[in-house]
């Protein structure tokens, strides 16, 4: 955010209680308490997520990507679960993200049926719920991205890890809230393969410049 | 000699090692004394039967920043307040024991390495040698080292970008996991490993001590040993999570005034550590140990030194500023305690319960015997360089089948499969992911990058370990060149059988000259390295294998080059030579003279003006932008590196001469220092004026485009069989 973006963007300490003054949060991906137990499932009660939580109550954006869409589902932020990926292995690789739903607030400035080239890394994205939970899902157009091949197919084939739906990224009913398994950030320069990734982000930043006008 | 053979032996010191100890300190040695000896004067730790040769390499360099010590790495200035340490490190025996944690404690020690220096560890590479992986056992060795590395790796947020995996049944039984580290120093901010005053508080970090890994250095890597079983709990067990936040606790506290020297615990632990850092430092050593914190209750003072329990770091600190320090790894969550502190004198005296129970001076335990030797070349081996190749027949089958039998086998198919499992972007730096010659980062804040690799052909040392070694440097280099990075600097990781035997000492010797002639004639310096004796199983030595580990820089990262052809209707070029073709004398321990023939014979050759000269040239070509794409030829010849272009292009090719009679060693002979191009046709005079100028061959051998692989009149496949092979046959090959 800093370097691409020209933003102002601070890391926050996960023992602290209090957020401060931000716009948006951003939960990233790593492997918070070294994916003990399940990911995500220690991370969501450091003092901070109930900050977190807070901010969210009041509509705050909030984006979780990877590990941070394990702890957003920990953490009851978002529904579902994200198990381990059906064949078992982490699995680092490129995929083509189909943009389902431009008129959140993370896809303002994507094309609805457009794809983006970002990369995924995870041994525990297999998006998983409960029929009620995906049929409300997709009635709702909470489903973002789908895992798809560069002309937008939506098939088998081009699901990487055993997701429902092919799901990649979803946001909750108000729609402040969204969580993704792969990974914008790393796909913010066309010097490290791409810079798909920036359109999350910049859709983002044009959400709170507008809230504040 | 109040210890026994079994004693000793358990500990792998010598009889004579043993008097030797005796007569330097003028007494026998306490079994804790013995302890340190043993761990200190084991072949890890001491270099018996390598230091003298490793004194021989080129080290300096103008970009040299710190010469390498004997464990440190040296660190390397790449301009724009940028410098790098670089090292590769073994860990073969734990991990033919319990291959998932010994690989994943092999990553955790060669990071910790890294950071001690003060680096930022930014890249991770590795090199592994398995049986052939038709057997059940070797799968699971496999399977294990792939998931550890993997495990470890990802957890700990470094990038695994590159590597190599080689199966033959020298290893068979002996698995080799080298991993290499490649760390970020800005502004020279070097840490050191030694404390500044005599008084300097010694205080230990990170994870408690355990039982895990003891002899780890003693006695697993210092004898070839067939009780596997036993041994399972000297293998350490890591915790990346932890080793993660103590990359970041340290790299914080080097800014501490208080803190003046970091080291890392590795093999022999706190004994080879805190010693060490005594002996950098001119000074005595007060031990208590009773302060360092355990996780099992009941450990004895020796258990306690020579545990090697992962994640434990030691520091120097000034007496008065420790409280700053508790403050800082309090805050991330990690346990600090004070254990000792440097003193005036030159011995380094344990306590417990307050009371001293030994006192040895550091230079006798640092100083380990050095074992020279010359070797004699065996008879064997000259017979078996002046085998007739052209007596291997053609085998039987076409062309084509046998090509894409050799892209289906297990040495040459794609390692997709493998590094998926990797995660190669974090750290958002990686221009080039693996799949190619050679990683390729950028360096964020500068135009600059860098190049790794790491590569070795442990059959061809086999048959010449002299001009093999040479070969290994000549092609660690060539695939950063291929990328268009300059080779700067060279890690080695020597991997060879016992030392004790004639055979093995010609190896290392000719090994060692074979490198230096390599490294002082591409004018760069080896800066660190690592030594890893005794590998053997039933008996047999493993192929000599001195892994080079290779860093090459980018002045604009931005002019680089990827191995897959890019566009229909550009130019396929050979540099290196004049001939489309190889000849006969390309065979010399070649994969296809093992694969199809079940033969490792030949004399291996290498020209290296030429192999200087050529990647000079196309290094320049693709700063020039003239370069579609290059790729490096060596493992499965000239066919098997066109054909992989074209499947990573995922575009057809066609070459405009026919393999003739002898086909096989035409395809598939291996002579070094060719480097295969494509340009696209407007860039062909521009590519030819720059080999003119370097004096370096070149020959017009074919097109891109289609979807077919044509070579001449003998092959003519269709690309998707070529892709079905290249990309499934490891998979193939390595599960039922």
């Amino acid at each position: 955010m800093n370097g691409v973006l020209g933003q102002v963007a601070e890391y926050i300490w996960h023992g602290d209680e209090a957020l401060g003054q931000y716009d948006a949060i951003i939960i990233p991906g790593g492997f918070s308490y070294g994916d003990f137990l399940r990911s995500g499932a220690i991370a969501r009660f450091s003092p901070v997520m109930e900050a977190v939580q807070q901010f969210a109550d009041k509509g705050g954006p909030v984006l979780g990507i990877c590990n941070g869409f394990q702890v957003l589902c920990e953490s009851g932020l978002l529904p579902g679960a994200l198990m381990r990926n059906n064949h078992l292995e982490f699995r680092c690789i490129w995929t083509e993200l189909k943009v389902e739903n431009n008129s959140t607030m993370f896809t303002s400035k994507a094309t609805t049926g457009a794809t983006l080239h970002i990369p995924m890394s995870h041994g525990e994205g297999n998006y998983q719920a409960d029929n009620a939970t995906i049929d409300r899902l997709e009635e709702n157009g909470q489903v973002v991205l789908r895992y798809a091949d560069s002309a937008g197919n939506v098939t088998p084939d081009t699901n990487p890890n055993g997701s429902i739906n092919n799901i990649a990224a979803i946001v909750n009913e108000r729609g402040n809230v969204m969580g993704m398994m792969p990974h914008p950030e790393k796909a913010c320069e066309k010097i490290i393969g791409g810079d798909d990734g920036n359109v999350i982000f910049s859709s983002m930043i044009e959400s709170f410049a507008a809230s504040i006008a | 000699m109040p210890f026994s053979q079994e004693t000793l032996d358990e500990i792998a010191l010598s009889r004579d090692e043993y008097e030797a100890i005796v007569d330097r300190l003028g007494r026998e040695p306490a079994p804790l004394e013995l302890g340190l000896f043993g761990a200190l004067w084991s072949e890890h730790c001491g270099y018996k039967h390598t230091k003298a040769l490793l004194r021989t390499l080129p080290s300096s360099s103008e970009r040299l920043l710190v010469a390498p010590g004997a464990e440190n790495a040296g660190v390397v200035d790449l301009g724009d307040g940028l410098s790098v340490c670089f090292k590769i490190e073994s860990h073969n025996h734990p991990s033919a024991v319990e291959p998932f944690e010994g690989a994943a404690t092999g990553v955790g020690g060669i990071i910790r390495d890294i950071f001690a220096m003060g680096a930022r560890p930014i890249a991770l590479l590795n090199s592994l040698r398995f049986g052939q992986p038709d057997d059940a056992r070797t799968r699971y060795l496999l399977n294990g080292v792939i998931g550890g590395i993997s495990s470890y790796g990802n957890c700990i947020g470094i990038p695994d970008v590159g590597g190599e995996i080689f199966f033959s049944d020298s290893y068979k039984g002996n698995p080799l996991v080298n991993a290499m580290c490649v760390g970020l120093i800005e502004d020279g901010k070097i840490a050191s490993a030694s404390a500044k005053e005599h008084g300097d508080l010694l205080m230990l970090v990170g994870a408690d001590t355990g039982r895990d890994g003891i002899h780890g250095a003693s006695g697993l890597a210092s004898r070839a040993f067939e009780e596997q079983a036993e041994m399972r709990s000297a293998v350490q067990v890591g915790n990346p999570f932890l080793e993660k936040v103590l990359i970041e606790a340290c790299l914080e506290a080097l800014d501490l005034p208080g803190v003046v020297g970091l080291q890392d615990c590795g093999a022999a632990g706190i004994t080879s550590a805190a010693i060490e850092m005594a002996e950098r430092s001119g000074m005595g050593l007060k031990l208590m140990i009773d302060e360092v914190p355990r996780r099992e209750e009941g450990m004895t003072p020796y258990e306690v030194m020579l545990s090697e329990s992962q994640e434990r770091m030691l520091l120097a600190v000034t007496p008065g500023q420790e409280k700053t320090v508790f403050e800082l790894f309090e805050k991330w969550d990690l346990d600090a305690t004070i254990i000792g502190n440097f003193e005036f004198g030159e011995n380094v005296r344990i306590y417990e319960q307050g009371v001293q129970i030994t006192s040895t001076p550091v230079i006798t335990l640092t100083d380990a015997p050095e074992y020279k030797f010359t070797g004699v070349k065996p008879e064997w081996l000259t017979k078996l360089q002046n085998a007739d190749l052209a007596a291997n027949p053609i085998p039987p089958g076409s062309p084509a089948d046998i090509l894409l039998k050799i892209l289906a086998s297990p040495n040459i198919s794609s390692r997709f499969p493998v590094y998926r499992q990797y995660d190669y972007h974090v750290q958002t730096n990686t221009v080039i992911e693996p799949g190619g010659d050679a990683a390729v980062l950028r360096l964020k804040g500068s135009k600059r990058g860098i190049a790794l690799s790491t590569d070795c052909n442990g059959r061809i040392c086999y048959l010449d370990p002299e001009i093999g070694t040479a070969i290994a440097v000549a092609e660690a280099c060539r695939n950063l060149s291929v990328t268009g990075a300059t080779p700067v600097a060279l890690t080695d990781g020597l991997n060879f059988g016992n030392p004790e035997t004639p055979d093995v000492q010609f190896q290392l010797t000719e090994s060692i000259t074979g490198m230096r002639r390599a490294a002082e004639a591409f004018k760069i310096p080896i800066v660190s390295g690592n030594a890893s004796l005794y590998n053997q199983s039933q008996g047999a030595d493993i192929f000599p294998t001195p892994i080079i580990g290779s860093l090459g820089l980018f002045e604009d990262v931005e002019k680089n080059s990827t191995v897959g052809f890019k566009s229909k209707g550009d130019v396929i070029v050979l540099l290196g030579t004049d001939s489309t073709w190889d000849d006969i004398d390309g065979l010399a321990g070649s994969e296809y003279l093992d694969f199809i023939h079940g033969k490792v014979e030949g004399q291996p050759k290498l020209d290296i003006d030429l192999e200087i000269r050529t990647q000079a040239a196309c290094r320049e070509a693709i700063t020039q932008e003239l370069i579609a794409s290059a790729h490096d030829v060596s493992d499965g010849g000239i066919a098997v590196a066109i054909a992989e272009s074209a499947v990573i292009g995922e575009i057809g090719a066609s070459i405009n001469s026919d393999p003739g009679a002898r086909w096989d060693a035409a395809m598939f002979g291996e002579t070094q220092s060719r480097i295969i191009v494509s340009v696209n046709t407007k860039n062909l005079a521009a590519l030819e004026a720059i080999t003119t100028v370097n004096d370096v061959p070149l020959k017009v051998i074919g097109s891109v485009g289609g979807n077919t692989l044509t070579f001449g009149d003998s092959i003519s496949l269709p690309l998707a069989d070529v892709v079905d092979a290249w990309m499934n046959g490891f998979n193939r090959a390595t599960s039922d």
